[in-house]
């Protein structure tokens, strides 16, 4: 007998309540016990195999790599100019990035949810466009914009303004690409909970402000605090966009993503995993706090 | 506080929610504004509250200009029907809520609300619950903490919106005594809508039914019952079985025969005649001159409900009547009716 044809079996027995007279149904199978235990222990190992092969096993292979020379020489690895540098300029994109979207993605829920006016289905659709376009494409839209040949390129120039391959234009880049995560993470939320309780405190004669700060903040923190969790982790992490827009000046406009790649193409492996033990390491912080945060939301 | 509306109309689009009402409400009333969903009932107590703008018209406040004022500052309390209190505050900071939010030189001290709240948790009896959580609570007990922090900053209106909508049969009809209770003791001029009528005519004391966004009578319980101003209002007002009939030169028909009824002057053309169930009598059939044959009997205790199909040629017309228990019938006798009390409408042009 086939693996899925057990599987199935022990998936049809599951829904089943227990001693109901619909067991027969997988009497077709040799066992004739109702809860196949080997099925179902062989379809938890094949999803427990897939998850280490392709997802435990690099991120694990990440630290043995970037320990491979030992604890100083990976300090060393991390504490190079050229890595320090990427380090504060990755932390400066994504903190200037998450700012500018947590306040973009609140007024745009805020927008949506509370409001009716014309064009907001297409509004809900253009808030998704970053999540659908390439990231390399999101890059090029800028170069097209503000680059030497781009539409304001000869203005900018003239007044000296440096947008492509400095910080405005990579943080522009980031700003595109994780546009979606906060306004993603409270529509949905925003439209379940109405707008009684905002006018019930405006009834009782609160101020807009104090509606704000008081009731509806509070009822959001969480689902906002997620959103900007996620919109962190994909800053911090964006190459496409980045890449496209940086120019890959060393100590200067490379991010650590940017970084990891051109150590790597120099064949310093250990270096290269040294600064991606970081990004990976910020993602593991993401994980347990998205965990804790599901957990808290689920309790409430 | 009295307040008058005039000439209000509400558009949503092409949709007319409000026709130019007028209703004046006195102090210390207690009005239900009933209606069918999509009568326009809420968006009147909405434009009153201030959470609503009407197109045209005016309201006012003691003859003030009311829609120069934003909701928050025309001191009115409002309840809603899914009791919108805010989740993640206790009890006692729900109802604290609107005490915190004045400003800083009229705001009580700590003290003073720790003891205006605990004033108020009395008054809705619900004292045990201060440090509680709004998902901790009943609906019913939920709906009355919503009337407390409504009350807390003692508006001058009370205004609800449906606030029995959401609560199951039985807390309903418990809410509503005590609602008429509170409203007896502290006489706070309340406006609440409602779709029920039973809930209407048991609270208020004067009843408003719209209909299609247009008033179709103000008046007492009593009033708004015994005399229908209109076919909609007997229809929607207590149980009514409707007849319809036509008029030719003062005399009224239902299919060929004639009706021995008052036909007040009504002009030739169709009509409706009213009857409420305990008003249709049973009688000889050879006298009356309603016909029709007993289709279904039911109901419990002293009276039974008798479904009678009346005959006009070929169409039949159900409807239904209280009779004694003494009374011997069997579905399929043939009886006769006379309407004891009744009235006739005519049929809009259409």
């Amino acid at each position: 007998m086939s693996l899925f044809s057990l599987a199935y079996a022990a998936m049809a027995l599951r829904s089943t309540p227990v001693g109901s007279a619909a067991v027969p149904a997988a009497a077709h199978t040799a066992n004739p016990r109702a809860d196949h235990p080997a099925a179902r222990r062989a379809v938890i190992a094949v999803a427990a195999l897939f998850l280490g092969l392709f997802i435990v096993l690099p991120l694990v292979n990440v630290f043995v790599q970037a320990f491979s020379k030992g604890f100083e020489a990976y300090l060393t690895a991390i504490s190079q100019p050229d890595a320090r540098a990427a380090i504060y300029l990755t932390l400066l994109v994504a903190a200037i990035s998450v700012a500018a979207n947590l306040v973009f993605g609140l007024v745009a829920a805020w927008a949506i949810t509370k409001f009716e006016f014309p064009g907001k289905g297409l509004l809900i659709t253009l808030i998704d466009l970053p999540f659908s376009v390439s990231p390399v494409i999101a890059g090029l839209v800028f170069v097209l914009l503000f680059g030497l040949q781009g539409y304001f390129g000869p203005w900018l120039q003239a007044h000296d303004i440096k947008i492509i391959f400095a910080l405005p234009g990579i943080v522009l880049a980031t700003i595109f690409v994780t546009f979606p995560f906060v306004a993603r993470e409270l529509i949905p939320f925003m439209q379940e909970q109405g707008t009684d309780e905002e006018l019930a405190a405006l009834s009782l004669g609160a101020s807009g402000l104090r509606t704000f700060m008081r009731v509806t903040l509070p009822n959001i923190k969480w689902a906002l605090l997620y959103g900007v969790l996620l919109c962190n982790a994909r800053a911090m992490g964006e190459f496409g966009a980045v890449s496209v827009v940086s120019g890959h000046i060393r100590g200067e406009t490379n991010t650590m993503p940017l970084h990891i790649e051109i150590l790597y193409n120099e064949y310093q492996f250990m270096a290269s995993f040294a600064v991606a033990s970081l990004l990976a390491l910020l993602a593991l912080v993401t994980l347990v706090a998205k965990v804790a945060l599901e957990r808290r939301t689920g309790r409430e | 506080m009295r307040i008058s509306v005039h000439g209000v109309t509400k558009r949503f689009r092409a949709f007319t929610a409000l026709d130019r009402i007028s209703l004046d409400i006195a102090s210390g009333e207690l009005i239900a504004l009933l209606g069918p969903s999509g009568s326009g009932k809420t968006t009147l107590l909405r434009i009153v509250a201030g959470l609503e703008w009407p197109d045209e018209g005016e309201v006012r406040f003691d003859g003030e200009d009311a829609l120069a004022r934003s909701v928050g500052d025309r001191h009115v309390g409002f309840v809603f029907q899914h009791y919108a209190l805010f989740r993640h505050m206790t009890i006692f900071e729900n109802v604290a809520f609107g005490l915190r939010a004045q400003p800083r030189r009229i705001r009580p001290s700590e003290a003073e609300i720790a003891k205006r709240v605990k004033t108020l948790l009395d008054l809705v009896q619900l004292d045990w619950l201060a440090y509680r959580y709004p998902s901790q609570l009943s609906g019913g007990q939920r709906q009355r903490i919503a009337l407390a922090r409504a009350l807390a900053t003692q508006p001058r209106v009370l205004l609800l919106d449906e606030p029995f909508g959401a609560l199951d049969a039985k807390v309903r009809k418990e809410l509503r005594r005590w609602l008429r209770q509170l409203h007896d003791e502290i006489h706070i001029t309340s406006v609440f809508v409602t779709h029920d009528q039973e809930e209407a005519l048991e609270v208020a004391d004067r009843v408003v039914l719209l209909d299609a966004g247009r008033i179709e009578q103000v008046g007492t319980p009593q009033q708004v019952y015994e005399n229908p101003a209109s076919a909609f209002v007997h229809d929607f007002i207590g149980e009514s079985n409707n007849v319809p009939v036509t008029i030719e030169s003062g005399i009224a028909r239902f299919g060929s025969r004639p009706l021995d009824i008052d036909t007040r002057g009504l002009a030739s053309g169709t009509a409706m005649l009213f009857v409420r169930p305990h008003d249709l009598a049973i009688v000889d059939s050879d006298a009356a001159a309603l016909h029709g044959t007993v289709r279904r009997i039911h109901g419990l205790g002293p009276a039974r409900r008798i479904e009678i199909a009346l005959r006009d040629g070929e169409r039949e017309h159900l409807v239904e009547v209280e009779a004694a228990r003494h009374l011997v019938l069997h579905p399929g006798t043939n009886v006769g009716l006379r309407p004891n009390a009744y009235r006739l409408f005519a049929n809009p042009p259409s």
